[in-house]
């Protein structure tokens, strides 16, 4: 019995030392609080409505692009790389809808919160002046990212069909469709890739861009 | 109440012609229009109500809250919620003040803890856990924040709040750096405060629990988390889960120096 307690005493002691030497050295390494971190999220999150907590799982995108710091130059490109393979381009080569149409989805920053209730295209707006100035006319726009005013007059884009215009336009439906295509950590949404906009909603966002008749090339 | 509501309102509409003839920038239109909420702040109502808590015997155990400690030793409010979230010896763990307030209420008033944190915001004993941090939080009011961070675990959930800043994740790949991660931004009209270093005396961390005259809810930095995070389409954030201690600790640290109007109000 007094053998036992000693055993344990001396176990304890041991323990203790254990835990101070390790309370001495700097801590954790890096690496062991990206893992307790990523542990810490997954555990904090539970599923509400739509919002399920497999949105926590990160794809290659959002994993190089969660630090302070962007990833490797040849990590980025790769991941522009694939992101650019992942387009997939209109049916029929119908790059443009209505510009009115569009003009609705961009005010409309509704969509894909655990207060909506579908998490389908159809119910998502398209979130543009959140972060964009785009028709002049509305003043309550954000400045996350670049204005868009004049987006397809400043690109030359007289007649959205003329070959002179397919570059411009393939890049507009691309960066729609897969933002990262272009900048592997863009802070922009990827509409097509994660089924936010359906093909005929991008339409209309394009058209609001590139339409020589939109207002927003006037 | 009414007669707040009707000042607010009064309030609001004195402003509006203002920034149409002026041409002011929206963020001059806004401020302005806080100034004169300033003056009638529903939030003073929850800063009462939340005294009133703290002093009355409740719970099973039929105490009040007076013994409670919030970092400063028992029954220190004052100056207590600059220096929170921090680390807590007899919990062993980093706590924020909602976090603390649900220790207390269990040891203390015999409250179940489970069945606290499962409340809905703004319903039952979670209104009156928003309304007792609204009032420490107005008990630093004027002070200036200094998050401890002495404790090797105080320094792990910095650590581990800033990955869960950067952590981008959801259908629309957003983390809280995409909205708050550089300065001089804005989602419409609405200015972001930069959230990595100190952005200034009131502004962010600073800033809540703060009254929204938007909806005429009262909303706890867990709120104002939880909101968030619903905007970042990610799914519902566990009320007071280590995530959102360690936020509280990243942009507490971060905001060191900057000086507390909590309870502010908000559009």
């Amino acid at each position: 019995m007094n053998r036992n307690l000693l055993i344990t005493a001396v176990m304890a002691v041991l323990a203790a030392s254990a835990l101070g030497l390790a309370g001495c050295a700097t801590g954790p390494s890096s690496a062991e609080l990206d893992a307790q971190a990523v542990a810490m999220i997954r555990s904090g999150f539970r599923t509400e409505g739509i919002a399920k907590v497999e949105r926590l799982v990160q794809d290659a995108v959002q994993q190089a692009c969660s630090a302070d710091h962007p990833p490797p130059e040849a990590q980025a490109k790769a991941l522009e790389a694939q992101a650019l393979a992942s387009v997939r381009w209109p049916a029929g080569g119908q790059y443009l809808g209505d510009w009115r149409e569009g003009e609705k989805l961009a005010q409309n920053g509704r969509g894909m919160t655990w207060t909506d209730a579908s998490d389908r295209p159809t119910a998502n707006g398209a979130q543009c002046y959140n972060c964009h100035q785009i028709d002049k006319a509305e003043i309550s726009y954000g400045t996350i990212g670049p204005s868009l005013w004049n987006y397809g007059k400043l690109r030359g884009v007289k007649d959205p069909y003329d070959p002179a215009s397919a570059a411009a336009v393939q890049y507009t439906w691309a960066k729609l469709w897969n933002s990262k295509a272009f900048n592997a950590c863009s802070n922009m949404p990827r509409f097509g890739h994660m089924g936010l906009l359906n093909e005929e909603q991008m339409r209309h966002v394009m058209a609001l861009l590139l339409d020589p008749k939109s207002p927003v090339n006037q | 109440m009414t007669r707040l509501l009707a000042l607010g309102l009064a309030a609001v509409l004195a402003v509006l012609p203002g920034i149409a003839a002026a041409q002011k920038s929206a963020a001059d239109g806004i401020a302005e229009y806080r100034k004169m909420l300033e003056d009638g702040n529903p939030a003073e109502l929850f800063e009462a109500k939340g005294e009133e808590l703290w002093k009355t015997r409740r719970g099973p155990k039929n105490a009040t809250l007076e013994a409670c400690d919030l970092g400063l030793g028992p029954g220190v409010v004052k100056g207590a919620w600059v220096q929170l979230p921090r680390w807590f010896d007899d919990t062993q763990k980093v706590q924020d003040v909602e976090s603390r307030l649900v220790t207390c209420m269990a040891t203390l008033q015999g409250f179940d803890a489970a069945k606290l944190v499962a409340t809905p915001f703004g319903r039952g004993e979670m209104a009156n856990i928003t309304a007792l941090a609204t009032w420490i939080s107005g008990e630093s009011r004027g002070k200036r924040f200094a998050l401890p961070q002495g404790h090797a675990e105080e320094r792990r959930m910095y650590e581990l709040g800033k990955r869960a800043f950067f952590y981008r994740g959801g259908p629309m790949d957003f983390s809280c750096a995409s909205c708050h991660g550089e300065a001089g931004k804005r989602i419409r009209l609405q200015d972001l405060p930069d959230l990595r270093s100190n952005p200034g005396d009131g502004i962010g961390f600073a800033a809540w629990p703060a009254y929204r005259v938007s909806n005429g809810q009262m909303w706890s930095m867990q709120l104002r988390l939880n909101d968030c995070y619903r905007q970042q389409r990610f799914p519902y954030p566990g009320f007071i889960a280590d995530v959102t201690v360690a936020l509280g600790v990243y942009m507490g640290v971060n905001a060191k120096g900057a000086e507390s109007i909590a309870p502010a109000i908000k559009r």
